[in-house]
């Protein structure tokens, strides 16, 4: 051992250091700072809103020039008659939640197909050969075109409506699990190896985990697939078993020439679409992208 | 580290932490194969550090890869009786998707620490590297220097006998890597861990080995080794680290230079 001395001054030496690392990591570190409720209010609430009601001025002064005729362009007052007449009769949560139900349902199904399925994809070179460039140009073919000959296989009822559905989201799902593994940074799979993570343990710690912002990307694209092939299905194909739904509400309105209803059938589809992204695929995103430090702020 | 009886025996038993027979790498390039490493041999003894030093592209990342196992060498053997070494990198190769603590719960898991261990252990190897507040913090949270010493306490909780480490201090600035020079020696010299250290700096592999191994470029070959005498502590102004520094360098540049006469 070494004399007294020297211990004492190799122990001052230590805390010399670890003063010296501390001034490092203090100098050097980021600060996480979150942003005031005022400032989200300002830079994000603001401007949409602002956005709506230029369109719904614009809206009402083409309407007072009367470019057209009124059951071409109806007032805003008139699509708000509508609404309001729907929710008096209280059909209006009915028919949101036939269509919303479905396409949530619908959704649910392509996640635990497309999911299964993409890891097929990216894992097994056979399996990428064989069906990855049918499952991207299925991304392509618009769903619509599904609805036909699911009607004639299912008969006009729900299983056609969740088979199109399905059609629709699932290439989505799957690709983007495609390539959220293709992305993986390579390093990653390395350090993986050298800590013993290999095959099935390297794929549940280190490739799935990689690979979750690209899936989750797939998964909002999926869901804007299976909202927009839903509301294809229920426009062209209506039956009374089936249920009043959005897609319905607008395919009536166009029977009845109802244009207010129309607008309005547009409006809450549209907002539907945007509600359940804005609420459940955009949060979850954002919150896996900032847990990583890959949300820059703006 | 928590070392029985018997196991230390095992350590004192074998003669070398790292043995590198005869081994020879080369990969399909465009010109037919194209040798990296032509016939490598090097033991590095329990406990010992050693720095290998060559110029960019001799071959340093190659032949630790094959010490690692994540590659295979094209002739000779290597063998590592202390199991899977442990790897640092250049980059931090910390997963952004845990917290600094988990990222070191996840080397102690596969490596099959019980549960209920491992908060423990991943804390207090936070602290062998000073970094005791660190355990909840993201990745994008902490700095260059604080990264890599995560990163070394999750190799360290491989609780290899063997550390490679491939150029982890080339992307830190000059009083960060100092610091972290002075980290390393004081946690090899508490673990008694066997070192291999790649570099292309002279002076670092000087200031930290008890070795130095000087690769030849194209293909790679043991060019020249010291033996570093110097007693620690040292630091990388030292007189005596510089005056070795200047004639491994000369050494290093005549390597270089041989490629230009052909
Ligand atoms: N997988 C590979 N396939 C083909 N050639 C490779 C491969 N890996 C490395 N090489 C070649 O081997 C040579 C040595 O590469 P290596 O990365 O080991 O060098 P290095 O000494 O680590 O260089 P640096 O200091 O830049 O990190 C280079 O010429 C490189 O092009
Ligand atoms: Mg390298």
């Amino acid at each position: 051992m070494a004399s007294t001395d020297t211990t004492t001054e190799a122990v001052a030496k230590t805390d010399d250091l670890a003063g010296l690392e501390a001034g490092l990591d203090a100098l050097d570190s980021v600060q996480v700072r979150r942003t005031p409720v005022r400032e989200v209010l300002g830079r994000k609430v603001l401007p949409p809103l602002v956005a709506v009601a230029l369109v719904l001025v614009v809206w009402q002064v083409l309407v007072w020039a009367k470019i057209t005729d009124e059951y071409k362009l109806p007032p805003p007052a008139a699509v708000w008659d509508s609404l309001t007449t729907m929710w008096l009769e209280g059909t209006l949560l009915g028919v949101l939640w036939t269509s919303v139900s479905r396409a949530l349902l619908g959704f649910v199904m392509a996640l635990a197909i497309g999911t299964p399925l993409g890891l097929l994809v990216a894992r097994v070179r056979f399996v990428r050969a064989a069906i990855g460039p049918i499952l991207s140009g299925l991304q392509s073919l618009p769903s619509v075109a599904w609805v036909a000959p699911a009607v004639l296989w299912l008969g006009l009822n729900d299983s056609m409506m969740y088979a199109v559905i399905l059609l629709g989201a699932v290439p989505s799902i799957a690709n983007g699990l495609v390539s959220g593994v293709d992305q993986v940074p390579p390093l990653f799979l390395r350090a993986g190896r050298t800590l013993g993570a290999n095959g099935l343990r390297g794929a549940w710690h280190i490739v799935m985990p990689a690979a979750l912002p690209g899936y989750l990307a797939g998964l909002k694209q999926g869901w804007a697939f299976s909202w927009r092939s839903l509301m294809a299905a229920e426009i062209i194909a209506s039956s009374p078993e089936l249920g009043l739904g959005l897609g319905q509400l607008l395919e009536n309105g166009r029977n009845n020439i109802d244009m207010p209803g129309i607008f309005l059938a547009i409006l809450l589809i549209l907002i539907v679409g945007i509600a359940i992204d804005l609420l459940i695929f955009s949060p979850l995103e954002r919150a896996v992208l900032r847990r990583r430090g890959l949300l820059v702020k703006s | 580290m928590a070392t029985t009886f018997a196991e230390a025996e095992d350590r004192v038993a074998v003669s070398h932490a790292a043995r590198i027979d005869h081994v020879s790498k080369s990969f399909a390039g465009p010109t037919g194969q194209q040798l990296v490493l032509d016939d490598i041999s090097l033991d590095v003894a329990p406990g010992e550090f050693v720095t290998l030093l060559g110029a960019s592209g001799c071959g340093k990342s190659t032949l630790l890869n094959l010490v690692a196992g994540l590659d295979r060498p094209t002739v000779g053997s290597i063998e590592t009786p202390g199991g899977r070494p442990a790897l640092m990198f250049q980059e931090h190769a910390l997963f952004p998707w845990l917290t600094a603590g988990k990222n070191i719960e996840l080397a102690l898991r596969l490596r099959g620490v019980a549960k209920n261990e491992r908060r423990g252990e991943a804390e207090r190897l936070l602290e062998l590297v000073r970094l005791s507040g660190a355990y909840g913090k993201r990745v994008h949270e902490l700095s260059g220097g604080m990264r890599q010493r995560v990163a070394l306490a999750r190799a360290l909780a491989q609780d290899s006998d063997l550390l490679l480490m491939d150029e982890p201090f080339a992307a830190l600035d000059a009083i960060t890597r100092d610091v972290l020079h002075d980290e390393l020696t004081r946690i090899w010299r508490e673990t008694k861990l066997s070192v291999l250290f790649v570099t292309h700096n002279v002076r670092e592999a000087v200031r930290l080995a008890e070795r130095v191994v000087l690769l030849s470029s194209r293909p790679g070959r043991i060019a020249r080794q010291w033996e570093i005498g110097i007693p620690h502590p040292r630091r990388i102004e030292d007189a005596a680290v510089a005056e070795l520094s200047v004639e491994i360098t000369e050494e290093l540049r005549g390597e270089i230079r041989r490629h230009g006469q052909h």
